[in-house]
This record gives structure tokens, C-alpha cells and sequence, in this order.
């Protein structure tokens, strides 16, 4: 019995693992960097993963890529602006602001502007109707009837 | 003005419609290139067939081409062979690039299948693969006289694709 919960242990634990690579980096600082930008850009063929993620081909070369150009000592920049070079602006989970991802940064609180112009158009208006009825006050000839009518329930 | 008012919604939801449906024939899976409009970029790397033979992007220029990435990993790449085959019996000039393969396998393969290619670049580590944006085989670069990527498919190119998309483009280049 153990030993099968130990099996079952240890292929989860195996199986849980997503893409290993057995880099050495010069010091805790580049590993962080590497673990940043991985998490970051996008593999281009499993998309909606990132390339830390993925065990495409491609996102195995990338990350390879992604290592040598830290130990060559490169800036963040530059490697991201490498890899948006062969594969667009698309490998880029954080996408530059440019004249065509306006509405992509912009769109979200501009959606949220119109709403909150729409909700107080229609409470503004709501009131407005509101208002416009309690004026709507009985005339004098109507009172006496509604006097009238209430001195003949109780004589 | 009311009555505009109250049509609002249903010009949203039109509008919202209309994308989704769009949405529904696109595919995710065909980036744009970021290397249109840009040179073939810089390499130097031996012939498959012959390691002291070395190629670089100065050896596509002149005519119009197809640049193929292939490899007899790739599964696909054996279903597009046979039209590449025959688009090179058309006269049409398509080059290879043998991306991240063996070249034992590779020999073998374009000996037995036939070679469409006019050169064939062997780029066993994939840096050539890498500068073009190449994220999986086969993808097919379309390249002009002067060596500038001007199109990209991605995928197997089958007579279908051949005839309905890819042929005017290439024509375009031809005629220019």
C-alpha cells in the first residue's frame, strides 16, 4: 500500500512539473530576470502560454536564446526588443504603448467612461420625471370634489 | 431622439455580432510576419547536399522565390511535398531551408521524394530559423527579386491554398 501511494507521489510530482531547463546563472539576480522575461513573452505556437510554460519546440529555443543573451550580459530591452524584431509584437504579454494598442490600454476605461455617462444620463432623467410629477398639484376645483367626497365617507 | 435612443442597444449588439462572427473565421494560429517588408536576414550556412557549399541571403536574390522551411520531422511538410514538387515542375522557384533536422534524414528524404528546391540551406541549429520568426514547420516565405520578405504562410501549402491564395501573390511578385 505505501509503496503504490508512493508511486502515485512521486508520478503527480512528475507530472506537475511543466518545462525544466538546467541553466547555472551567474547569480540570483539573473535568474530572476530570466524568470521574469520567460513569464512574460508569449511562445508563439501554443499561444495563450508563455514561453516558461511551454514545452514547444520553439519556446524550448527561446528560452535557450533567452539565456544566452543574459549571460552575454544584455538588458531586458534588448532581449525583448530581439524577440519582437523575428516575432512581432504578438510574443509580447505586455504590449508597448503605440498608436495601434490605444484602444487595447485605453479601451477598458474608456467602455467604463460610456457606462457611467449612460447611468447618469438615465438617473438624471429619472429624477427630472420625477420632479416633473410632484409639481402636478390638484387644482381648486378638483380639492373641493376630494373634500367633498371625504366629508360624504364620514357625515 | 427617444426613438434613436432605444435603437442603441440593438446597433451595439449588431456591432459586437458582426466582430464575433468575423472572429469565428479568423485564425489565431496565422501571425502576421514581423519581418514583411524587411531583407531575407543575414546567414551564412552550408548546402544540405554539400557542407563545403555555403549560402547566404545574396544567393536568393535575382528572382522571385518561395522560401520553405521544412523538415522531415514535420509531419506536414510530408503532405506538401508532392505540391511543392509540382510547383517546382511549373518553373516556379522555391528554395529550402531545412530547419533543425538531421542531415543524414534529410539527404534521404529529398532523394526520395524528390528535391523541388534550387538551393537548399541547411540549418541544422536553427539560427536561420530563429531570425526569420519561424515557429514551426512548414512556413513559406515569399520573397522578391531583390531578397525583401513580402509574404508569409504558415502551414502546409496544399492545391487549394496554392490556387486560391498563394498563386496571385506570387504572380504580383513575377509581374513586377
Amino acid at each position: 500500500m505505501k509503496r503504490v501511494l508512493a508511486t502515485i507521489l512521486l508520478s503527480l510530482a512528475l507530472t506537475s512539473q511543466a518545462a525544466i531547463d538546467t541553466y547555472q546563472f551567474a547569480d540570483e539576480a539573473e535568474r530572476e530576470r530570466y524568470r521574469t522575461l520567460t513569464e512574460e513573452l508569449r511562445c508563439p505556437m501554443c499561444q495563450n502560454q508563455n514561453i516558461a510554460d511551454s514545452n514547444a519546440p520553439i519556446a524550448m529555443d527561446l528560452r535557450k536564446e533567452i539565456f544566452r543573451m543574459l549571460g552575454q550580459g544584455q538588458s531586458n530591452e534588448q532581449i525583448v526588443d530581439y524577440l519582437v524584431a523575428r516575432y512581432g509584437d504578438f510574443v509580447r504579454y505586455k504590449p508597448p504603448l503605440k498608436a495601434d494598442t490605444l484602444l487595447l490600454w485605453f479601451g477598458p476605461a474608456l467602455f467604463l467612461l460610456i457606462g457611467f455617462g449612460v447611468l447618469l444620463f438615465v438617473v438624471l432623467r429619472k429624477r427630472r420625471t420625477a420632479t416633473g410629477a410632484a409639481d402636478q398639484t390638484l387644482s381648486q376645483a378638483e380639492r373641493k370634489r376630494l373634500a367633498s367626497l371625504l366629508d360624504n365617507r364620514n357625515p | 431622439m427617444k426613438r434613436i435612443l432605444l435603437l442603441l442597444p440593438l446597433a451595439i449588439f449588431l456591432a459586437v455580432a458582426v466582430f464575433l462572427y468575423r472572429g469565428l473565421f479568423l485564425n489565431p494560429a496565422e501571425l502576421p510576419s514581423a519581418l514583411i517588408g524587411k531583407p531575407v536576414p543575414a546567414f551564412s550556412l552550408p548546402a544540405v547536399d554539400d557542407p563545403q557549399r555555403i549560402l547566404s541571403a545574396a544567393d536568393l536574390q535575382g528572382r522571385p522565390a518561395l522560401l520553405n522551411v521544412w523538415a522531415t520531422w514535420c509531419v506536414a511538410c510530408k503532405a506538401e511535398h508532392p505540391v511543392l514538387n509540382k510547383l517546382a515542375g511549373q518553373g516556379i522557384l522555391i528554395h529550402g531551408i531545412n530547419y533543425k533536422d538531421d542531415n543524414a534524414a534529410a539527404r534521404k528524404w529529398l532523394e526520395q521524394f524528390h528535391n523541388p528546391y534550387q538551393l537548399d540551406i541547411r540549418d541544422e541549429q536553427g539560427s536561420l530559423g530563429l531570425d526569420l520568426g519561424v515557429y514551426g514547420a512548414p512556413e513559406t516565405f515569399f520573397i522578391d527579386k531583390q531578397g525583401i520578405i513580402r509574404h508569409k504562410y504558415v502551414g502546409a501549402i496544399d492545391e487549394r491554398v496554392w490556387r486560391e491564395q498563394l498563386a496571385p501573390l506570387y504572380q504580383e511578385l513575377v509581374n513586377e
